[in-house]
């Protein structure tokens, strides 16, 4: 009996192990030494394990695919430094020190998930060794908000609440609208927010807003909320959120008998979303940064074929954006004409018509791209490209 | 709200509540036989619904067919844990078997995440169970009428088994006394054994149910509803089975109603079962149907 016991405590031991050993990502190294003039360092920082692993993984690849696109600038190997932020915001605030001290790298791509970005950017501003930072999918206006040294290749939320409000008011037709918000995401929180600031404006409507409710991560039941959006007389309903909770929401309005359009954002694009949600998932409308069949400029043919020849599938829009904060460093390198942070920091900042995979970039005061959106739908069990919404200039 | 919206709210209410029933006599019944807590029975759960997710998507067989494999896996893997886990602890004091089960808990879900990956993984459906039928402005899926019956046979059997049969009169005399009972001749392994195979058998029954009813599998979906229906059978009365149901049901309604009523509260549902927690153990801790025990000296 005690040893069977002892053997139980040894099983958890190693169990806990293995999970900490589990996809260990190998530490890169530091020290090329003689070479030293000779590689520009470009740091970059995802979560490669942990919740947000898979996000982490569809960006590593773009800049991949990038880099292995355009491996040199200025006649100098670019040398790429992954570090993994393990879906943590004190990891992620501990590898932009990291690689800004420690690998001295010349520049920072990341990283998904605009909370692991805001955390990291403090250190970027903090740091006395000043580095820029280009972010590829973090949306959150707080991430570059004050911080002179971050910059990103997307879109904001305050522009992403904005089209999907116009969708619903032009579109759809909706004159009321009723909210379901993952109340634990500040994205979500967030797009709501500035989708309801829009709506109120287009409609002239202070109550426009009819139903206003909330979930927990996790939350799998939402008849409650969904069967008072029944009778709250709205004709549309936005829920912003994770996209496995949204699932489930298209999955029990459609077994309550809501006919109503359901309209979303970015994080929806994931196929979990259609398996999940099955035929309820049937015109839901969601923005997004990118379609592979609306071919933006000539970049996104050249990343479309590559990505097509290596991996064989269909790229997500959060690849498309790492390629582009990659390709973007490189043209500000080149333009700065110097491996100086500070030089190439002014050269990001006056970035103009950026032919990008994801679209043209161009920079405004804050260092966000101000470019369209893209609107989907799924339909026959497939994402679907609606229309492309041109920034407000 | 109209009359139609307040039952459609009550349907929902039913059947959650009848979901969290269904776990929480499990529960309640290991409590009863055992005084354990066992804190793997959301993992177990779990384990359940992957068994029968990957006999239909990998395996490809009907879904009849992979609910009972899902059913008899589940039944051998919480004897095996009982085995392994608590058995050895037999003759401890209970507080170490307590953390045992919590290791457990961990063991399962940490193995759970690294075999069968972190992301979510979509339970298939057959349309039998997912046929939307409208009575009267009343919405309702057929997996939610299913789901009560269900629940109503597994406490009749439960009940049955208990109160009629040699086994469970043995289970009731186990619970009373250990040690009496192995003076009367009575094999306790084997009736403790039996105890976790019932218990894990309800477990994958409740877990197939809310894989049908929430089709979305990850490796820690056992540990909320695992913490609501432990709630639920101490608001009943833990060791009650009567009074698991009862808890179940206050709390899937609960839970429904607090939404229904007050939206801008939507977001403190989950805090929800653990004030009802919290009220219970100050104004009734022995649970709304369970007897008060007189400590022998």
């Amino acid at each position: 009996m005690r040893k069977l016991s002892l053997l139980l405590v040894f099983v958890i031991v190693i169990s806990i192990f293995a999970v900490g050993c589990v996809e260990k990502v190998e530490a890169p190294k530091g020290d090329s030494g003689a070479e030293k003039d000779e590689v520009i360092k470009i740091g970059v920082f995802q979560p490669l394990t942990g919740a947000n692993a898979a996000g982490g993984a569809l960006e590593k690849e773009g800049v991949e695919l990038a880099h292995e696109l355009y491996p040199e600038v200025l006649g100098k190997k670019v040398e790429l430094i992954f570090v993994d932020n393990k879906s943590d915001k004190i990891e992620s605030a501990n590898a932009a020190t990291r690689l800004i001290n420690k690998d001295k790298v010349s520049l920072i791509i990341g990283s998904w998930g605009s909370g692991f970005s805001i955390a990291a950017g403090e250190e970027i501003k903090k740091a006395e060794r000043k580095v820029p930072a280009i972010g590829a999918s973090c949306t959150n206006p707080l991430v570059t908000k004050g911080n002179d040294y971050y910059f990103r290749v997307c879109f904001i939320d305050p522009f992403q609440g904005n089209v999907m409000a116009n969708y619903a008011y032009n579109e759809v037709g909706a004159k009321k609208v009723a909210f379901i918000i993952e109340k634990t995401n500040d994205y979500a929180v967030g797009l709501a927010k500035f989708f309801e600031d829009t709506f109120k404006e287009l409609t002239g409507d202070d109550k426009a807003v009819v139903y206003e409710a909330f979930y927990n991560t996790g939350d799998q039941d939402f008849t409650a909320q969904l069967t008072s959006i029944k009778e709250s007389g709205a004709e549309a309903i936005f829920a912003p959120g994770n996209f496995t909770e949204s699932a489930l929401i298209m999955k029990q309005a459609k077994e309550l008998g809501i006919e109503l359009p359901i309209l979303g954002g970015d994080t929806w694009e994931t196929p979990e979303v259609i398996k999940i949600a099955g035929d309820a998932a049937e015109g839901v409308v969601f923005s997004t940064f990118f379609d592979a069949h609306a071919k933006l400029t000539d970049t996104t043919t050249e990343f479309l074929d590559a990505y097509k020849e290596k991996y064989d599938k269909e790229p997500a829009a959060v690849t498309a954006l790492a390629f582009d904060a990659y390709i973007l460093a490189l043209d500000a390198i080149e333009r700065a004409d110097s491996t100086d942070p500070t030089a190439i920091r002014d050269a990001i900042a006056a970035t103009k018509d950026f032919p990008g995979a994801a679209g043209v970039v161009t920079l405004d005061e804050n260092g966000d791209a101000v470019k369209s959106a893209v609107i989907k739908t799924v339909k026959d069990g497939k994402f679907t490209y609606l229309t492309t919404v041109d920034p407000a200039k | 709200m109209s009359f139609s919206i307040f039952l459609q709210h009550l349907v929902n209410g039913i059947s959650l509540g009848s979901l969290y029933a269904l776990l929480a006599i499990g529960y309640t019944m290991v409590y009863g036989i055992l005084r354990l807590i066992n804190f793997a029975h959301g993992d177990v759960f779990m384990l359940g619904t992957y068994i029968a997710f990957y006999a239909m998507t990998s395996f490809f067989l009907p879904w009849w067919m992979s609910f009972l494999i899902a059913i008899a896996l589940t039944c051998i893997f919480g004897i095996i844990l009982e085995r392994s886990a608590y058995r050895p602890l037999r003759n401890s004091p209970r507080i170490s078997v307590m953390i045992s089960a919590i290791g457990a808990s961990f063991l399962i879900q940490n193995l759970a995440i690294v075999i069968f990956g972190g992301r979510p993984k979509a339970f298939p459906i057959a349309p039998i169970f997912s046929r939307i039928l409208n009575i009267g402005g009343v919405s309702i899926v057929s997996v939610s009428l299913i789901i009560p019956v269900i629940t109503a046979i597994a406490l009749y059997i439960l009940n049955y088994i208990v109160n009629h049969t040699k086994v469970g009169m043995a289970m009731r005399a186990v619970s009373r006394d250990y040690e009496a009972s192995r003076l009367m001749g009575i094999d306790v392994n084997s009736i403790i054994s039996f105890t976790f195979g019932t218990g894990s058998v309800l477990a994958a029954i409740g877990g197939i149910m809310w894989g049908l009813k929430y089709p979305q599998l990850i490796p820690l979906m056992g540990l909320m509803p695992g913490l609501k229906c432990f709630i639920a059978a101490v608001v009943g009365g833990i060791g009650n089975i009567r009074g698991a149901v009862i808890g179940g049901f206050i709390l899937g309604l609960g839970e429904i109603m607090i939404v229904a009523f007050s939206p801008a509260l939507s977001g403190y549902r989950d805090a929800f079962a653990f004030v009802l927690l919290i009220i219970i153990l100050l104004v009734k801790p022995s649970g709304l149907m369970g007897q008060n025990t007189v400590e022998k000296v």
